[in-house]
């Protein structure tokens, strides 16, 4: 069993970081909790979002599962939601979410401290308190099963579907061998592939349950009547040489490896620690897709991207990995893992292995490109309003 | 590497892809060994696009990874290069259902 230095949870997994999270329940209170994470120590870290005060019913119902997996993931040892205080999105339902896991949490009321300045110096107090509550914690060694290893891709190339997906693809046959959790999402990116995931699922329930959420996804561009050329594959992936969203998702799915489909969850739904190979249902946008799954408890990221692509997380440390020869050397000082190699005949295998060796250390404390630079892009996914028709049954 | 390198130019993922990608940028007339022939481009073609090695008829399959990735729509000929212009996707085509009467 191989294993990393994480940080012991009461309620599950080790973390591999260390943080407060400031968690605001709306676009409004977001820079109240940007500014205390930026007057904090270090490891205070703020996920400022776009979601309004009062949204739909079920939209409200997705951004809270979202905040509380958040506030709840392993490497938030402590959290303090924010809210304006006029907020559908509620900051005690929020908090009693983090709070029924163990976690320290204290909210905080914009209205009531007296306006944004009074909340900041509110707020920065009560996120320093929260820090000293946490900061006894020590690494330990743990296995590397108690890891929720997510991968994403972004700004695909012909490359992704070459060398870096099937190289983290790889890594993720490694960590489920030593009986971790590898995930993927973005199911606008199974279609055209879905027939392979589907032949390795590990059950029939597992299997309609996929293609379901697949034949959503396509159906959603079949009810505008429009198609989904010129959105997938981007510009950007056409550019790189992807043609048709087939081409674009076969080469996607390697990344998850190829070990059987155990399941699939909704976004942002809890991820199951030990279980293998499990997808979750997302939209296509990168941001959007990391945080659901950040959300849903995973603790480091593979990013791959082909083009180029910088994007961090403000709880996850996101681990870049090219497989484009140029981007590896143009994007340099943000890339971890260089797996152009493949192209000229280095074993996908090998840098799978070079790819597992840097989650684990990763996970012990290793910083990211991302992390050393400070991106820590975050964004909820909101519903759209075919999706809220769906729900409600009227489409 | 998944798949074979054709004359330092194109990887072939399967046995089974009637085209190949290019591993470099290449250059009208690189010459690509296929099936016993030789496969010229007809034009430049960019690292990571995509050369015919067969003609190909419009409705034909267009394969890599050994999988349909869209289908030819114009004649395509072999070295040419395959991209949006003549080979399209079949998938989440809510145009050709819409044209078909099949949305309201």
């Amino acid at each position: 069993m191989r294993t990393f230095d994480g940080y012991p949870r009461d309620d599950g997994p080790a973390g591999v970081r260390n943080y407060v999270a400031v968690i605001p329940t709306s676009v409004t209170a977001s820079p109240v909790a940007t500014a205390i994470a930026d007057r904090s120590a270090e490891n205070v870290r703020a996920t400022p979002h776009q979601m309004g005060s009062d949204p739909p019913e079920a939209t409200r119902e997705q951004v809270e599962r979202t905040l509380a997996g958040v506030g709840s993931n392993p490497n938030v040892g402590a959290a303090l939601v924010v809210g304006l205080g006029t907020e559908a999105t509620d900051v005690d339902d929020i908090a009693d979410a983090v709070a029924a896991t163990g976690r320290d949490v204290e909210t905080l009321s914009i209205r009531e401290a007296g306006g944004t300045a009074a909340a900041v110096d509110e707020g920065s107090e009560l996120a320093r308190s929260l820090r000293e509550g946490i900061s006894g914690a020590r690494r330990e060694e743990r296995d590397a099963d108690e890891l929720v290893f997510a991968v994403e891709c972004g700004g695909s190339d012909a490359t992704s579907g070459i060398a870096a997906n099937p190289a983290v693809g790889a890594a993720c046959d490694r960590l489920v061998r030593d009986g971790g959790t590898a995930t993927f999402s973005e199911t606008p990116e199974f279609i055209g592939a879905e027939h392979v995931l589907a032949e390795r699922c590990a059950d029939e329930a597992v299997r309609e349950r996929l293609l379901d959420r697949v034949e959503r996804r396509e159906a959603t561009a079949e009810l505008m009547g429009v198609d989904l050329r010129g959105a997938q594959p981007s510009p950007g992936n056409q550019e790189g040489g992807l043609t048709t969203i087939e081409e674009k998702s076969l080469g996607a799915i390697s990344k998850g490896g190829t070990t059987p489909v155990r399941g699939i969850v909704d976004y942002a739904e809890r991820l199951p620690v030990g279980g293998g190979l499990v997808l979750m249902d997302t939209p296509g946008y990168d941001i959007e897709s990391v945080v659901g799954k950040v959300a849903g408890g995973a603790q480091v990221v593979a990013f791959t991207t082909g083009r180029g692509s910088t994007t961090g997380n403000p709880l996850a440390p996101v681990i870049k990995v090219t497989g484009n020869p140029k981007t590896a050397d143009r994007l340099a000082a943000n890339v971890d893992v260089d797996a152009s190699d493949v192209i000229d005949g280095e074993p996908i295998d090998a840098v799978g292995e070079r790819i597992y060796e840097t989650l684990l250390a990763v996970a012990g404390g290793e910083r990211t490109a991302a992390e050393r630079r400070h991106l820590e892009e975050f964004a909820v996914n909101e519903l759209q309003p075919n999706e809220l028709a769906s729900l409600r049954g009227d489409a | 590497m998944k798949g074979t390198v054709l004359g330092d130019a194109g990887l072939h993922m399967t046995a089974q892809d009637n085209v190949v990608t290019a591993i470099d940028d290449l250059e009208t007339g690189t010459e690509i060994p296929y099936d016993g022939v030789t496969v010229e481009l007809d034009e430049a073609v960019p690292f990571g696009h995509k050369i015919a090695l067969v003609a190909m008829e419009p409705g034909d399959a267009v394969v890599k990874y050994g999988e349909t990735i869209g289908e030819a729509v114009e004649p395509i000929a072999p070295g040419e290069w395959v991209h949006t212009h003549n080979c399209e996707s079949r998938r989440g085509r809510g145009d050709r259902a819409a044209n078909d009467g099949e949305v309201a």
